[in-house]
């Protein structure tokens, strides 16, 4: 897959002393959904800030499909929506005007059909006349969406795309995400909920502490970094874990009903047949087994836990 | 050129003015007209000429031009501050556009508002007293200068203020002072030969006094040099807003 962003050695260190960007380098692919996670403060907003032109790197150099994003501003700048993290919208405007002037601004011509389309495929077509300040909290969270839309960009930057909206909005964006992807756009989200970058990335970078920790396929990932456990269910319980089995990370469950065998899935020899062979020979049995695999959401907390 | 760009911050500003009618247009004439009627009438009726021209006449171009110079300021600058007070100044941040693009589309709006503000006062005070504009192309080049100017003068406030209140510190303070102690109601002429001398070091003397005479051919001081500092303004505001883009102050961090 084709590089579109190329981020080398970005540094970003506020006025008041704060490193907010620690020699940042990340490639974003053309076409994929590339999800960036961290806790508060670790700089995924000044990232995409900084990407887009509203932050000023320290060093360092971006390519947006090969354009500096300096030099070559008007180029990179019309490559890329961004819906930012917070609702900011202008509260007296009408929607449909509001995301005309939008794709105004990227200097494109005003085009009514396309402004309908967006529209109504964020379900907004019905307040299209209605002044923003009257729209709920996911409504605007969608104006905001159609005005980065409005200009037909390559990249799409979703700050916190469904922070604060209700479970089936967050649906439909998710689908709406699928739907751009298929048509080709390169979307880049950040995100507080782990569901959401499991269910929707192709890829998965984390940042703690402006500095870019990991950048992993997200199903590499979670087949790396992913503890997995066998949980066997027993015909009868056990009161205690025989000696025998000590060489096994075994645990009892459920008042010794489950014995749950934790084990690392990156393995050649994950030790579960010879498990079960030990198991046979001890004649105790089982009623059936069961594999459960860690969640991005586990695997991230380890991956940003600060050291005590 | 970005010229969908310029055209949509432009609309945009405009569309605000239209939509808030009372507040950009009427306040300002109905202010005016109060001037008139209290300077004009009232007071005016017992100072017959001033340098041959009728009081209230006399007045008017002073009182277009205080009312343009404070209007042009609070337009541009809300026009600016507005955007960053609610953040929605992250679109243009990250627009492919220039910063002479976003001045020209801000800047340019508020001019324009303060030009037609300009134009309807001047049609408001022909309806009080009879005016005569023996030069009206450089009347409008004045008026043209003048909005320009001082609107960029409000983009500056409108990019520096971190408050609602400082957005109205200078025109409050500083402009209304110094467009009343200018000329608009007199001519420096009629003032003690000391005040006369400190009124020279108001700026504003020269945009007031360059105005009358393209109405009246009369000057406090000489069309020329009023002209010269108008244009010396338009460079000064140029360069402090080039200077603003270039380093980011206020708008990027």
């Amino acid at each position: 897959m084709q590089d579109i962003i190329n981020i080398e050695d970005v540094n970003k260190t506020y006025k008041g002393g704060f490193q907010a960007l620690k020699n940042i380098d990340l490639t974003i692919k053309k076409g994929e959904i590339f999800a960036l996670l961290g806790p508060n403060g670790a700089g995924k907003t000044t990232l995409i800030s900084t990407i887009c032109g509203i932050v000023n790197p320290s060093s360092g150099s971006i390519r947006v499909n090969g354009f500096d994003i300096e030099r070559d501003y008007r180029q990179t700048r019309s490559l890329i929506g961004l819906v930012p993290q917070e609702l900011t919208t202008d509260a007296f405007e009408s929607v449909f005007n509001t995301v005309s002037f939008s794709r105004g601004l990227f200097g494109k011509p005003a085009n009514a059909a396309y402004i309908e389309q967006v529209l109504k495929s964020l379900s907004l077509w019905d307040k299209k006349d209605e002044p923003i300040m009257n729209l709920s909290g996911g409504m605007k969270r969608r104006v905001l969406i159609a005005k980065a839309l409005s200009h037909e960009p390559e990249i799409l930057f979703l700050d916190e795309p469904t922070a604060g909206v209700d479970v089936e909005l967050r649906k439909d964006m998710w689908g709406l995400v699928h739907h751009l992807r298929q048509e080709g756009t390169t979307i880049i989200l950040t995100t507080h909920y782990i569901e959401e970058a499991e269910q929707m990335a192709d890829r998965v970078g984390v940042i703690s502490q402006g500095e870019i920790i990991l950048v992993e396929e997200k199903d590499e990932l979670m087949a790396k970094m992913g503890q997995k456990q066998l949980v066997i269910h027993l015909a009868e319980p056990l009161e205690a874990i025989p000696y025998t089995f000590d060489e096994f990370d075994l645990s009892l469950e459920e008042d010794g009903a489950n014995l749950v065998y934790s084990y690392d899935a990156r393995g050649n020899r994950t030790g579960i047949t010879r498990l079960l062979k030990r198991l046979s020979e001890h004649n105790i049995t089982f009623k059936d087994l069961d594999t459960k695999q860690s969640s991005l959401e586990e695997i991230f907390v380890e991956l940003v836990k600060q050291p005590s | 050129m970005n010229t969908p760009a310029i055209w949509a911050i432009y609309k945009f500003e405009m569309m605000r003015a239209w939509r808030t009618l009372g507040q950009s247009l009427a306040s300002p004439v109905i202010s005016t007209c109060l001037y008139f009627i209290v300077f004009g009438s009232a007071i005016g009726s017992r100072i017959t000429e001033v340098d041959g021209i009728s009081y209230g006449a006399f007045i008017v171009p002073g009182l277009i031009m205080f009312s343009i110079l404070t209007q042009s300021i609070s337009n541009a600058a809300f026009g600016i501050y507005f955007p960053r007070f609610t953040g929605t100044i992250y679109e243009v941040l990250s627009a492919p556009i220039s910063p002479l693009e976003i001045t020209l589309g801000y800047v340019g709006a508020a001019a324009s508002k303060s030009m037609i503000l300009g134009l309807v006062i001047l049609a408001t005070a022909h309806l009080f007293v009879p005016i005569e504009i023996k030069h009206p192309l450089i009347m409008l080049l004045f008026l043209a200068l003048t909005c320009l100017t001082f609107a960029m003068l409000g983009f500056i406030i409108g990019i520096w203020a971190d408050g609602f209140e400082k957005l109205q510190i200078i025109p409050l303070l500083v402009i209304t002072p110094l467009a009343f102690l200018g000329g608009t109601f007199y001519s420096i002429s009629m003032l003690p030969p000391f005040w006369q001398t400190m009124t020279l070091f108001n700026p504003v003397v020269y945009l007031i006094s360059g105005f009358r005479w393209s109405f009246y051919e009369i000057a406090d001081v000489n069309v020329g040099l009023s002209l010269l500092m108008i244009t010396l303004f338009l460079g000064l505001a140029m360069g402090v807003i080039w200077w603003i883009f270039k380093t980011g102050y206020r708008l990027k961090t």
